[in-house]
């Protein structure tokens, strides 16, 4: 917890060349290098090599089952396969599939994004978690009120509600990160958790927001029909795929175009890349902190708020609690290299991974899908720990190198 | 220690002794509100609270602004709480507000949180910040309860699970002190692996059945004799109508505690020696000021930091094997549920010192301990309670109640020249 007063940014900004461009006499390994930290491709694909293989191993030693048919198992559970079964069927199994995963890769957009945009302007958000609750339990209310509301206002009225809620949600350490430097990272987790037992007490037994009519069951109400948003692959009452996916897209879109054309992007860069100099360049360094995190925040409860209204519909105790979705933001963020691109990828990769993993998915003739979910979370761990030491990679590469040049 | 201070008659910090009479002003006011004086007029409650606040008033306008404002939150609650008292009926207060089983079961829910804060605050003291506590913690409750059962011996249990917590601390370690990694991304890389280790070994190696209910556990302190020979002194029957008296209530409460909170709460002054009596918690402390400074005088930057990180993770295991062998006598997946980042919260509560961070615990484990008591008037509304350390902790940190300042070069990797 260093910077308490605002110094240098915790967090190295990820996926930034290091103000050198690569010059022809390089050896390869520096090319490398380079473009590693210019956030090239080989470092993420390393990691997530090298995680799949471990966890291969893991479930070679613990089960003695082939590691490569249970990966494929996972894949096809994933509906991965579907792109492969040509002609294209759109109601196959494989589709049904595809169309889990990409409801999931939703969420891990928009969640990947909350941590990437923060990192852009040198903040950890690791209050994605609670932004994204705070934006699932506004939106449940406010979807499972007004019934009888204009159903495109209602989803629209739910949606802004939601992401307003996100955002406020991480203004709040915002505000506090801005005005009397409290470290992003010990706000966040605190309010991430203060945001869960509040769900837990709205929707608990006797809490305001519990279901009407099952008074025995700490679940919320239902999202009335005119508030759930549009399923146009698949069959709506088999959870099919919703228009949130554009939400989504248009969000990676939003993102690429606030930190590359605007004013308020080149601040927040400005910021990332070295407070005090933006300062001495006379942006402000509070303001650019104050509405990294509200912006990030908005993302998270926008996540939040279209899984509601696109497939949950309600919200349990038992959801509140064991949701990791926004922690798996930040292994997205990560992964991707907090760019647009790169977090769209890395979402993808974790929602076939979350979504082949599920025991609705994968079939447990080949693989347990209790312990398949674990190797999920091994996975997502190994690669959070591999991506943040391409120091490590750079190491060796430049020991290789100093003993080339010790015995020529 | 100010209470240490008071307690041997040289008061070092009038101002400091003035906020906390009224902290312990105000705890009063709660307290006759309560079973067993049960005063059921809110008026001397008042009273007290506004002799509370003035004391902290006055400390706070005269510099002493951190126990100040404690004393003023401590007469604002312990109103609020004597008014609710006045209002509810005797009867449910009387099932809610049993003292012994009340401090009883606080000690049990601040164990967990004070080996894991105490660990905390060596790591973070020594330069590294260790959002790990919670993975590590795991990983003690798991592999704990999973060598106690499979080599039959409670011991044997313990012993595993705090080196399955030091094994992890020393990946965080590597990562952050040789690799220089981002540590807070290595603390969570380390609570996504314990979380996808143990989940994984626990459906393993017990499926759905979960853990077999005959596993050796650690085993409590029999201090029988507490409300033995003293019992007699409850007999007396002294303060006001409870039958039990005061001494009975303290047999009661500490008769028969486990052995590990015996531990934690011996490991509370230890640190304190340790970190402030100790050539090497002065280099402990250096490391974590000022490296380049410690380094020049010839201290192993990395040696003491690898240490303190891998003691942070065994302490952490601790707890998190008090939780499965010693507390509830089973497993489930991620057990821990959140006590890890409470324990940080504690540890930044409490400044980054041993008895902070020990009375961080303790008010949150009394909340947790009131929680579970509470539903007895909403059962929704004890909910609250949970999140009662996280508000806190944001409001301390927020610097309203004093600021919270870290060791300087916490989070920082240092690089040998």
């Amino acid at each position: 917890m260093s910077d308490v007063e605002g110094g240098t940014p915790p967090v190295q900004p990820f996926g930034q060349p290091e103000g050198r461009l690569p010059d022809p006499e390089d050896s390869f390994g520096q090319r490398l290098a380079l473009a590693q930290r210019a956030g090239g491709l080989v470092a993420p694909l390393l990691t997530v090599l090298i995680a799949f293989v471990m966890g291969g191993l893991v479930v070679l030693i613990t089960t003695g089952k082939n590691p490569i048919k249970t990966y494929q198992a996972i894949f096809d559970g994933a509906g991965l396969n579907w792109f492969f079964q040509i002609p294209w069927d759109f109601d196959s199994v494989a589709a049904f599939n595809l169309q889990q995963t990409l409801i999931q890769t939703t969420t891990f957009i928009l969640v990947g994004l909350a941590v990437a945009f923060a990192f852009r302007c040198g903040l950890f958000n690791i209050g994605g978690q609670g932004q994204y609750l705070a934006g699932a339990i506004i939106a449940v209310w406010v979807g499972s009120s007004f019934e009888h509301m204009n159903p495109y206002l209602h989803v629209g009225l739910a949606i802004v509600i939601g992401t307003l809620m996100g955002a406020l949600i991480a203004g709040i350490a915002g505000f506090l990160k801005a005005t009397v430097g409290a470290h992003e990272v010990i706000t966040t987790i605190m309010l991430n958790w203060t945001v869960l037992w509040i769900g837990v007490y709205f929707f608990g037994l006797g809490g305001p927001l519990q279901n009407d009519t099952q008074t025995s069951v700490p679940v919320s109400n239902d999202v009335v029909e005119g508030a759930k948003l549009h399923v146009f692959w698949g069959d709506p009452l088999l959870q099919g795929l919703h228009i949130g996916i554009f939400f989504a897209l248009g969000a990676l879109v939003v993102y690429s175009l606030i930190l590359n054309r605007t004013t308020l992007g080149y601040g927040v860069k400005a910021v990332g890349f070295n407070p005090e100099a933006a300062r001495y360049g006379g942006i402000s360094v509070a303001r650019n902190y104050f509405l990294a995190m509200a912006i990030s925040g908005a993302f998270a409860g926008l996540a939040g708020a279209i899984d509601i209204l696109g497939w949950q519909f309600r919200l349990s105790t038992g959801d509140v609690q064991t949701s990791v979705v926004g922690f798996t933001g930040i292994a997205v963020a990560l992964l991707g290299r907090n760019t647009a691109i790169g977090t769209g990828l890395a979402a993808l990769l974790f929602g076939a991974l979350f979504t082949g993993t599920s025991t609705r998915n994968l079939d447990p003739d080949v693989f347990q899908p209790e312990l398949a979910s674990n190797l999920t979370l091994l996975i997502q761990g190994l690669v959070v720990l591999f991506v943040g030491v391409d120091i490590l990679v750079l190491w060796l590469l430049g020991r290789a190198r100093r003993r080339k040049a010790a015995t020529t | 220690m100010t209470t240490l201070a008071v307690a041997t008659g040289r008061i070092r910090n009038p101002l400091r002794a003035l906020a906390w009479a009224g902290i312990v002003l105000g705890l009063i006011g709660a307290f006759i509100a309560l079973p067993p004086i049960t005063t059921r007029s809110w008026v001397p409650s008042l009273l007290l609270a506004l002799l509370a606040a003035l004391a902290g008033v006055w400390a706070i306008t005269r510099g002493e602004k951190r126990f100040g404002w404690y004393a003023i939150a401590t007469a604002a609650l312990g109103f609020g709480l004597a008014y609710l008292a006045t209002r509810s009926e005797i009867g449910k207060l009387e099932t809610v507000v049993v003292w012994s089983a009340l401090f009883a079961s606080m000690l049990r829910y601040a164990t967990p949180l004070i080996f894991g804060a105490l660990g905390g605050m060596f790591s973070e003291r020594s330069g590294v910040v260790n959002v790990g506590l919670e993975g590590m913690m795991l990983m003690g409750a798991f592999f704990g309860i999973m060598a106690a059962d499979k080599l039959d011996s409670w011991f044997l249990g313990l012993l595993v699970g705090i080196l399955s917590g030091g094994a992890m601390a020393l990946l965080h370690a590597i990562w952050s002190v040789h690799l220089r990694a981002d540590q807070i991304i290595s603390g969570f890389a380390i609570n996504f692996l314990a979380l996808g280790i143990t989940g994984y070994l626990f459906i393993d190696i017990y499926g759905q059945e979960g853990t077999p209910t005959d596993i050796p556990s650690i085993p409590a302190v029999n201090l029988d004799f507490l409300s033995g020979p003293l019992g007699w002194l409850g007999d007396l029957d002294w303060i006001g109508g409870q039958p039990a008296g005061v001494f009975t209530a303290i047999g009661l409460i500490f008769g028969n505690l486990n052995l590990m909170i015996w531990i934690a709460l011996i490991l509370v002054p230890l640190s304190w020696v340790v970190l402030f009596k100790t050539p090497l918690g002065l280099r402990i402390r250096a490391v974590g000021e000022h490296p380049r400074a410690a380094d020049t005088v010839g201290i192993d930057v990395y040696r003491i930091r690898y240490g303190a990180v891998i003691a942070s993770g065994m302490l952490a295991a601790a707890g998190g094997a008090f939780l499965s062998i010693g507390f509830v006598n089973s497993f489930n997946e991620n057990m821990t549920a959140g006590r890890g980042f409470i324990a940080l919260a504690a540890m930044i509560f409490g400044n980054w010192r041993p008895f902070g961070a020990a009375a961080a615990c303790l008010l949150f484990g009394f909340s947790s301990a009131l929680a579970q008591r509470l539903p007895e008037y909403s059962e929704s509304a004890a909910v609250l309670f949970q999140a009662l350390p996280y508000v806190l902790t944001l409001i301390a940190v927020a610097g309203v109640i004093g600021r919270s300042i870290p060791p300087a070069a916490d989070g920082r990797p240092y690089q040998k020249q």
